[in-house]
């Protein structure tokens, strides 16, 4: 069977995405995710099954089921500003891993028509699902959010010995890998715990860069919307200077580390 | 760490002479106007041509000149900084009704003194009957008058009032020959005719005006030289003392004869560009490829060691300075048009040269470094885009683009070179183009390209088809049929047509009368004898004295007729969940929604009017319930209301939008687009050249969309049309990429009187040496894919709404308007809100 007629579910193709991975990019987010992050920005993106979300006093239907060949026409429109810019496609979540079989045809479709590939992902999954879409991904780009495995649970609801175990093994393939840690007031955000990622990034093969991303609150009316309740209300973004010190230490790791995507 | 090249220190000089240029509110002076009245009634028995040289010549040395604190490039157009002169020639009674409200309308407001008032009281009416706008108006058939002045179908009202401009005269001749090279060439011409020769008088007059021009100009400069001198010796400080003695030496010097240094070849340059600007006052006089005619001079200066980048860098930051001390004032409903005391001085910088080669060089990075330096209007910057093009110098200028003030405006050599050759300008020619005034390619220096003859907006015929051609009660379109009996889309879009084509021909006629009115009532010797082959055809540019002649009229609104017409398509003809009828009607009463602010004033006005003529007694109480119904539109039944919304609703929520990348939607805008550029190109000018479109209406979506009706696309009476070629404000919901790739599908070739695409980004979108990479690619993708011009701003939203709020913690707060940036604050309230409400590209 081809792989364009494989068929997954997502809920948004955003255009012009110039923080994560390359150039510029078009990212597919796909519906579905085994965790459940306290500050997630896309809360909308946590069930699998199709939502009604209320957006601007409207309700709005999240989520729908597409074939891999339905979606190329649109990922492939901005072709011209990948060449320039070193571009290319970006699937994120949810959580990837949980459609594996629809990640691995849609980034074989990609390869197919020339496109460099990266994924966001936390890698908590079955590392065979993980196996199955490295031959047709360029770039990894996992999130490590804390080393402690109880914290860890605390604020996601998983444990992260899968995610670390997992991510020796991405870094043993030939896919670029790049660290993420989203800064998170009250989880993560302390000089320690940076370390400690950055050195366990560090230790990784290959991985040349760990990247820290401020926690914001966009999402948080996507909770309202959703009738949930948003945990992390009381909490503020942490400040550049917050971030610069932060910077500073994740650097001592000898990666290269940057504020952002 | 950002890698930009030629990042060069601002002299302290250079904020002191912009804070002394914003000190105070511009003012109208009196002085041109005043000399040309007197030399023009000293010379009525004299050809046209030699009365406006002996014109040119009296106020060139009779006019008051001054020399600003601290400046190092001389030459002022008013004695105060940004004012502005009359040109009665052109027209002038506006001006004076518009006496008492010039100091506090909203867009472009000036200072008049009473003195001023009464001089020109006194002189203005030797004018009456004898203006350019007088010849124009009488030159053209009624008809074509009336749907300008009535019927505000399209507007030849530049041109009609003004002076053309529009124009880039060959800067390199006067650097390189001075005008006693001019002179030579002039008389050289002159010593060949015979006086038999059938048309040696007026070949003779005119060199002779070439003459008499050019010496003026000589002994203008000489003034300043004069006056330089004088200064010096009363100056105490040692410094400023030496920098007057040189500026008396460099004004003795050029532009009489050819500079020989950098300096002076920057004043001689500075001259060229404030003398085309006395002799008359047309917008958009502009210096074009300054990065390609300056080097020479620069580049000998600094191998011979007589210069540094940074003295270059000073000079051109002054000479920037002085592109913003000259101004322009307009009647008020063109200075809507051209909000935000436009001068469209484009000045160009990079692309190919005449062999096809990347001409990028020291200066066209210095040209955006000044731009950085003096963070103002002018000059309009522009940046030519091709393969070749240096990555370092797209840096360089997107970092210019990410300060906000909308400057520069990007430039495809890849489409302009072969559309510019479609109407048969040669290769060479061709790849050395330059912009004019907002958008318009032009090869420099061999062109008269009324680029500006006209703006057509392309919802009135739209409007037309609704009422079988009629506006205003009067017959003014072809009869195309009762609207509601038409049975097919096809039927429908023919119709729009042939309204539009008949109004496109009745515009061809109002833009040729006023094009023959500047031939023999304007002539311009001056500005002549800087474009090729004006000498050697021994007549002017107006009168076809030039190689190249285009008469440009621009249409705009294809993205609201595009999306109004698949509107009706879907909604009547295919789904029909709407009559025609209905259609019609909920056109009429505005989808049920009453006027706001000034249209509300406006309507009111209208309805009054009407029922006066009627022998209706208009009073205070009468007055108040028209304005009640027009602002509630509370007569309209409630279930016809509710009616009329819903199909609002319909046409927004289920319709296709151009803009958005849909294949089918944005062909169809294609369609649209041909429908005029297509219909304009059949059409040759008095000039013996031919028509060519563009598609952009400067900032007149905003003032003729007030006088549109409402649309099917949806779109409420007397709201801005959208601006440029881009997608209705608010309509593209896809993304930057998505709407350049749905703008490339227009074909823009055919449209070589430019195209304008405005984008409006956050400027964190531009954020580091990445965020510039991007946004690089972004132009270059667009570039690849064919379209012709690119333009952003980059101010958050925030901003602009404190800067509505706070105007003055903004006075100097610089946007990206259409083709032009401007003051923020000096725009009208509807044109800033217009702005505001481009859609914003994020991520």
């Amino acid at each position: 069977m081809s792989v364009y007629n494989t068929k997954g579910r997502i809920f948004n193709i955003q255009r012009f995405s110039i923080h994560d991975g390359p150039g510029i990019r078009t990212i597919v987010f796909f519906k579905g995710c085994y965790m459940r992050c306290a500050w997630c920005c896309n809360p909308e993106s946590q069930e699998y099954d199709i939502q009604i979300m209320i957006e601007n006093g409207n309700d709005k239907i999240v989520g729908r089921d597409v074939t891999v060949g339905e979606l190329m026409p649109e990922l492939l429109s901005d072709m011209t500003y990948y060449r320039r810019s070193g571009g290319g496609i970006t699937l994120s979540g949810g959580e990837i891993l949980a459609q594996p079989d629809f990640a691995r045809d849609l980034l074989c479709a990609c390869k197919e028509n020339g496109l460099h590939t990266a994924v966001e992902s936390t890698g908590n999954a079955p590392f065979e699902n993980v196996e199955k879409i490295l031959p047709y991904l360029d770039l990894y780009l996992m999130d490590i959010k804390h080393m402690n495995s109880a914290k860890h649970k605390e604020y996601t609801c998983a444990p992260n010995e899968r995610i670390l175990e997992n991510a020796k093994k991405i870094a043993q393939s030939d896919v670029e890998l790049i660290i993420r840690t989203p800064v998170v007031p009250g989880f993560n955000n302390t000089e320690e715990e940076i370390r400690a990622i950055a050195q366990f990034a560090a230790s990784l093969k290959g991985v040349k860069e760990h990247h820290l991303l401020p926690y914001h609150r966009l999402g948080q009316d996507k909770y309202a919307g959703l009738d949930r309740n948003y945990a992390l209300k009381n909490i503020e973004p942490p400040s550049q200077e917050e971030m610069e010190t932060l910077l500073k230490v994740a650097q001592e790791s000898g990666l290269y580390c940057q504020i952002g995507g | 760490m950002e890698n930009i090249k030629f990042v060069l220190e601002k002299s302290a000089r250079i904020d002191k002479l912009i804070d002394d240029l914003y000190a105070k509110m511009p003012e109208i002076e009196s002085a041109r106007a005043l000399l040309i009245t007197e030399s023009y009634k000293q010379t009525e028995n004299m050809p046209t041509i030699k009365r406006r040289s002996a014109a040119f010549a009296h106020i060139l040395r009779n006019m008051p000149i001054v020399i600003r604190d601290k400046e190092l490039i001389v030459g002022s157009f008013t004695v105060g900084a940004r004012g502005c002169q009359v040109f009665p020639e052109f027209s002038y009674e506006w001006l004076v009704s518009e006496f008492e409200t010039i100091g506090t309308r909203s867009a472009d407001p000036y200072y008049i003194s009473e003195q001023t008032k009464a001089e020109l009281r006194e002189a203005l009416p030797y004018w009456k009957g004898k203006t350019n706008s007088d010849l124009a108006k009488a030159n053209m058939e009624p008809d074509a008058y009336e749907a300008f002045a009535t019927h505000n179908i399209y507007t030849p009202g530049n041109y009609f009032y003004n002076g053309v401009g529009h124009v880039n005269v060959n800067y390199k001749k006067v650097l390189e020959k001075g005008y006693h090279g001019i002179i030579s060439e002039a008389q050289a011409a002159l010593n060949k005719l015979e006086i038999t020769d059938a048309d040696y008088i007026n070949r003779s007059n005119f060199l002779c005006a070439v003459i008499e021009s050019c010496k003026a100009a000589i002994e203008f400069a000489h003034r300043y030289a004069e006056l330089a001198r004088e200064t010096a010796e009363k100056e105490s400080c040692p410094v400023r003392k030496a920098e007057l003695e040189r500026i008396a030496e460099n004004c003795m010097h050029v532009p009489e004869f050819p500079a020989s240094n950098f300096y002076e070849a920057c004043q001689s340059f500075w001259f060229i560009q404030l003398l085309i600007q006395i002799e008359s006052n047309g917008h958009s006089v502009s210096p074009g490829r300054f990065d390609q005619y300056m080097y020479p001079f620069y580049k000998k200066d600094l191998d011979a060691g007589k210069i540094t980048p940074e003295q270059a860098q000073e000079l051109i930051d002054c000479i920037w300075i002085k592109l913003n001390d000259i101004n322009k004032v307009r009647d008020w409903a063109s200075a809507e048009g051209f909000a935000g005391y436009g001068m469209f001085q484009n000045l160009i910088v990079g692309g190919q040269n005449q062999y096809g080669l990347d001409a990028t060089n020291d200066l066209s990075y210095m040209c955006i470094e000044a731009s950085m330096h003096v963070p103002l209007p002018q000059p309009s910057l522009s940046i030519r885009v091709w393969n070749g093009s240096p990555d370092s110098l797209m840096i360089k200028a997107a970092a210019l683009t990410r300060t906000g003030t909308g400057i520069p405006a990007y430039y495809n050599d890849e489409i302009i070179i072969p559309a510019i050759m479609s109407r048969g300008v040669s290769l060479e020619d061709a790849r050395d183009y330059s912009i004019i005034g907002c958008v318009e390619p032009q090869k420099g220096g061999k062109t008269d390209g009324w680029h500006d003859a006209a703006f057509f907006n392309m919802c009135r015929p739209l409007e037309l088809v609704f009422s079988n051609g009629v506006d205003k009660g009067v017959q003014i379109g072809p009869k195309t049929g009762d609207v509601t009996q038409m049975l097919t889309f096809d039927e429908f879009y023919n119709a729009y047509k042939k309204q539009q084509s008949h109004f496109i021909k009745l515009m061809v006629n109002a833009i040729n009368a006023v094009d023959l009115a500047h031939g023999e009532r304007c002539p311009l010797p001056f500005e002549s004898c800087m474009l090729d082959d004006c000498i050697g055809r021994g007549k002017s540019a107006q009168e076809g004295g030039a190689i190249y002649n285009f008469s440009g009229p621009q249409g705009f609104g294809i993205a609201n007729n595009t999306d109004a017409l698949l509107a009706v398509k879907q909604l009547v003809f295919e789904e029909e969940s709407v009559s025609m009828a209905e259609m019609r009607d909920a056109l009429k009463a505005n989808f049920g929604y009453g006027l706001t602010g000034a249209a509300a004033e406006r309507v009111t006005t209208e309805i009054a009017t009407e029922l006066a003529k009627e022998g209706i007694e208009i009073n205070d109480k009468v007055i108040r319930a028209i304005y009640d119904e027009v602002a509630t539109a509370k007569s309209i039944p409630a279930e016809k209301k509710e009616r009329y919304r819903e199909i609002k609703r319909l046409i927004e929520e289920t319709c296709p939008k151009y803009g958005n990348d849909i294949y089918e939607a944005d062909m169809f805008a294609r369609d649209v687009a041909n429908s005029y550029t297509k219909e304009v190109e059949k059409y040759k000018n008095p000039r013996g050249g031919v028509y060519q479109a563009g598609l952009y209406p400067v900032s007149a979506n905003v003032p003729l969309g007030a006088q549109t009706g409402a649309t099917p696309d949806g779109r409420l009476a007397y709201t801005p049309v959208a601006d440029g070629i881009g997608p209705a404000s608010g309509r593209d919901v896809k993304g930057p990429t998505a709407t350049a790739n749905s703008v490339a599908k227009l074909e823009q070739g055919v449209a070589s009187n430019g195209t304008l695409l405005n984008q409006k980004f956050h400027p964190s979108a531009l954020a580091g040496m990445s965020g510039l990479t991007k946004f690089v690619a972004l132009i270059r993708s667009y570039f690849d894919q064919k379209g012709m011009h690119m333009q952003f701003n980059v101010v958050s939203r925030e901003t602009l709404l404190d800067a509505q709020k706070n105007p003055e913690k903004y006075k100097t707060l610089v946007v990206r308007v259409a083709g032009y940036s401007a003051l923020f604050t000096s725009l009208s309230r509807s044109l800033q809100d217009d702005i505001i409400n481009r859609t914003e590209q994020g991520f």
